[in-house]
């Protein structure tokens, strides 16, 4: 079966749930008194795609201010960013809201954005509305879904549109039509995506 | 209470130098009662050269700095100046040691323009953060529980703004902190300096390491020297994860910025260093603790590391619940103990490197203060807790050492030690029982030219945690008896009411012992010449002895 490798980076304000929702995609499982990220976590998974395989490399980075200025060194060379808020803080829409300018500036033209509003289990407190956050991941064409990581909601789905959005051409622009086989980079192609 | 003491020889020529010495330091054999036990002779003395920095860390921080935490402006930041100096020399091998984030300083800068703006947004905002990330609730300041407290550490801006404190919110303490560095103010006008305030049972030590102070309220039995090196260590951590160049040029261009924006997340790897400081006497040993394993089962686990090195790669550090399992290093560039013991605090502190490669810039201040390296920090094992930390020039070289990870454990599976090292990793501790000295309760002993100690496993009466920390604080107080700096001991012999302790401080080790109340000053004294055999015996066993180099 054919191999692709997607690289994906999260983004988002410090404890909005990054860790969570890899941590649930990849082993399945949540802590609730999961620690900050310290720098970032590199993190595969391979799934299957239609009839091939889809392997996610996947670099959950550190929200808090002081690796702020570590994002590019991931996002440059991803295929798609994961922006995710918590929809019960309204700081963190407007932050992803300076993430996505910041991809628009410096990252990848045809990087795909996933915008995920994370925490959906917390429906009571909620302070950003379901509807102003579609429209506006509408306007920048970026994939929009409300998750949670706690109660494994759309976390599997928010990997499978990404799968389907990445470009063939974007992972291996020599190829293209189906049923090739993407070995492991060479390093010097690897260093540049990280 | 001490009796027995011996003024110590004045050998402590402050060792300023960061080269280790390498067992050739035979010129200091003193009249010590074991002969030829000179300094790289000892029991644990590597025989191929030290891994770390040979420093008697703890002097070495209360010695050669302590003249600048008198009185530290800006301008006369020699203690740290001149070590940065030392520190450049060292580095300049690293063509490509990757230094500052660049880029934080432009985004600092930027946001220093937009923060004229919108000043009162700044504050509630790191509040949340605090909020979120310390995953505690704060206590109530104005509490009788927040006074109890065994040890106060407040650490504050020359503004007088919050930076951190062990309890409380920074907030509700910012008047205190204000009242803090208003004293510290008041005597420098006068060209004074304030170092502490004894009074009713508390110490109160204070810290000055411009830009910041830190501040300690403890009702410990430690000594104002000892507490004062906590203090540092404290100052150390808020440099490894900023580095000293940065932390400098936020406060240039402005001296009242709120530092906890940057620090946001990291109050939890402080806290744990605090707590550590309580509980493991590597801090106060300024060595590290070798996990006990056979020296033949070290050995291909060293030469496995070894083998899987890279470029970029300077350290390559095996451990497991904070004991050292190997180390392989770079080729003249050596470790410090503190910034080992940053490394090891960071990894325990924080459950986030449980999955996944983490890759993370990390500071060394003593190693280089005004850089990053990049660390890859993986768990190769859950249940054992062995981590594997490759420290790396490169922050673009994850991809490379994240295959010498893959490599390492390939090499551990062929050379057919990973059962072996399980083994080990199962029985991290050893009995007291085996050195077959009856009234032997507990021993810490280092080997000073190796930075290594080894000690048994704290066994009945000392059982609860209180009891485990009652214990870390006699040695504590025989140690600051020993490194009084003022009247420095070689040989202490205490009489307490639960137990009888030795101390024993040479310029090649030193030896603290836990005897039961029963045993006699004479039998002490035959039961320390019989343990040191033991240890000689074992000594490849207990510490890295072929310590590798790549």
């Amino acid at each position: 079966m054919a191999l692709r490798e997607l690289k994906v980076c999260l983004l988002g304000d410090t404890g909005v749930g990054k860790s969570s929702i890899v941590w649930r995609f990849v082993e399945d499982s949540f802590d609730p008194n999961i620690n900050p990220t310290i720098g970032a976590s590199f993190m595969t998974k391979t799934v299957q795609y239609q009839n091939e395989l889809h392997k996610f490399l996947i670099w959950d980075t550190a929200g808090q201010e002081r690796f702020r200025a570590l994002a590019p060194m991931y996002y440059r060379g991803s295929a798609a960013a994961i922006i995710v808020y918590d929809i019960t803080k309204e700081e963190t829409f407007s932050t992803l809201k300076n993430w996505v300018k910041e991809l628009r500036q410096h990252g990848p033209p045809n990087i795909v954005v996933a915008i995920a509003g994370n925490k959906c289990d917390l429906n009571d407190v909620r302070e950003v509305m379901e509807k102003d956050a579609k429209d506006y991941a509408d306007s920048i064409h970026a994939i929009f879904v409300e998750t949670s990581a706690k109660n494994a909601i759309n976390i599997n789905e928010l990997f499978i549109e990404i799968s389907r959005r990445i470009p063939l051409t974007d992972t291996n622009p020599s190829s293209s039509g189906k049923g090739f086989k993407l070995r492991r980079q060479p390093s010097v192609t690897k260093r540049s995506c990280c | 209470m001490a009796a027995d003491v011996h003024k110590k020889k004045s050998w402590e020529v402050s060792n300023g130098l960061l080269a280790p010495a390498d067992g050739q330091h035979v010129a200091e054999r003193s009249e010590s009662p074991t002969p030829g036990l000179a300094q790289g002779t000892e029991p644990g003395a590597g025989q191929e050269g030290a891994m770390f920095v040979h420093t008697r860390s703890y002097e070495d921080l209360t010695s050669s700095e302590d003249g600048g935490a008198a009185s530290q402006s800006p301008e006369e930041g020699q203690g740290d100046q001149d070590d940065q100096i030392k520190m450049e020399q060292i580095s300049k091998d690293f063509s490509e040691l990757s230094t500052q984030l660049t880029g934080v300083v432009l985004d600092f800068e930027e946001e220093m323009r937009q923060s004229k703006d919108d000043k009162l947004d700044l504050s509630p905002q790191t509040s949340r953060h605090d909020s979120v990330l310390s995953g505690k609730e704060e206590e109530d300041v104005t509490m009788d529980a927040w006074r109890m407290h065994q040890k106060h550490v407040f650490v504050l801006s020359e503004a007088g703004k919050p930076v951190y404190s062990r309890y409380g919110s920074e907030e509700a303490l910012s008047s205190t902190m204000g009242v803090m560095m208003a004293l510290v103010s008041f005597l420098e006008a006068e060209k004074n300096a304030i170092r502490s305030i004894h009074a009713d049972g508390y110490k109160v030590v204070f810290v000055r390491r411009s830009p910041l102070v830190l501040v300690a309220v403890a009702r410990t039995r430690q000594s104002e020297q000892d507490i004062a090196h906590e203090l540092l260590y404290i100052y150390y951590q808020i440099l490894s994860l900023l580095t000293w160049t940065q932390l400098n040029h936020i406060f240039q261009q402005k001296q009242n910025y709120d530092l906890r924006r940057l620090l946001a997340g990291s109050e939890r790897i402080t806290d744990n260093l605090l707590d550590l400081m309580a509980r493991d006497p590597s801090f106060l040993m300024g060595a590290a603790r070798c996990l006990p394993m056979a020296a033949g089962v070290r050995d291909a686990v060293s030469t496995s590391l070894q083998q899987a090195r890279a470029k970029s790669l300077v350290f390559s550090i095996l451990l497991s619940r904070n004991q050292l399992v190997s180390l392989v290093r770079k080729k003249d560039q050596f470790l410090h103990p503190i910034d080992l013991h940053l490394l090891f605090n960071l990894i325990s502190s924080s459950s986030s490197f449980r999955e996944g490669e983490a890759w993370t810039p990390i500071c060394l201040p003593k190693f280089n203060s005004c850089g990053f390296f990049h660390a890859h920090i993986s768990y190769l094992e859950q249940d054992t807790d062995l981590c594997l930390l490759l420290v790396s020039t490169d922050r673009e070289d994850f991809f490379t050492v994240s295959d010498c990870k893959r490599r390492f454990q390939e090499r551990l599976k062929k050379r057919g030690v990973y059962h072996a090292l399980r083994e080990a990793l199962l029985t991290p501790f050893y009995s007291v029982s085996q050195v077959g000295i009856s009234d032997l309760r507990h021993f810490i002993y280092k080997s000073k030219s190796s930075g290594l100690f080894t000690s048994p496993e704290i066994e009945a009466p000392y059982v609860s945690e209180e009891e485990k920390e009652r214990l870390l604080g006699l040695y504590q107080y025989l140690h600051s008896r020993a490194h009084n700096s003022s009247r420095p001991l070689k040989n202490i012999y205490f009489t307490g009411q639960n137990e009888n302790l030795l101390a024993w401080v040479t310029s090649a080790f030193e030896l603290y012992v836990c005897f039961s109340p029963l045993t006699t000053k004479a039998a002490a004294v035959g039961a320390v010449n019989k343990l040191m055999k033991w240890i000689r015996r074992e000594e490849d066993h207990l510490f890295i002895l072929m310590p590798q180099t790549y």
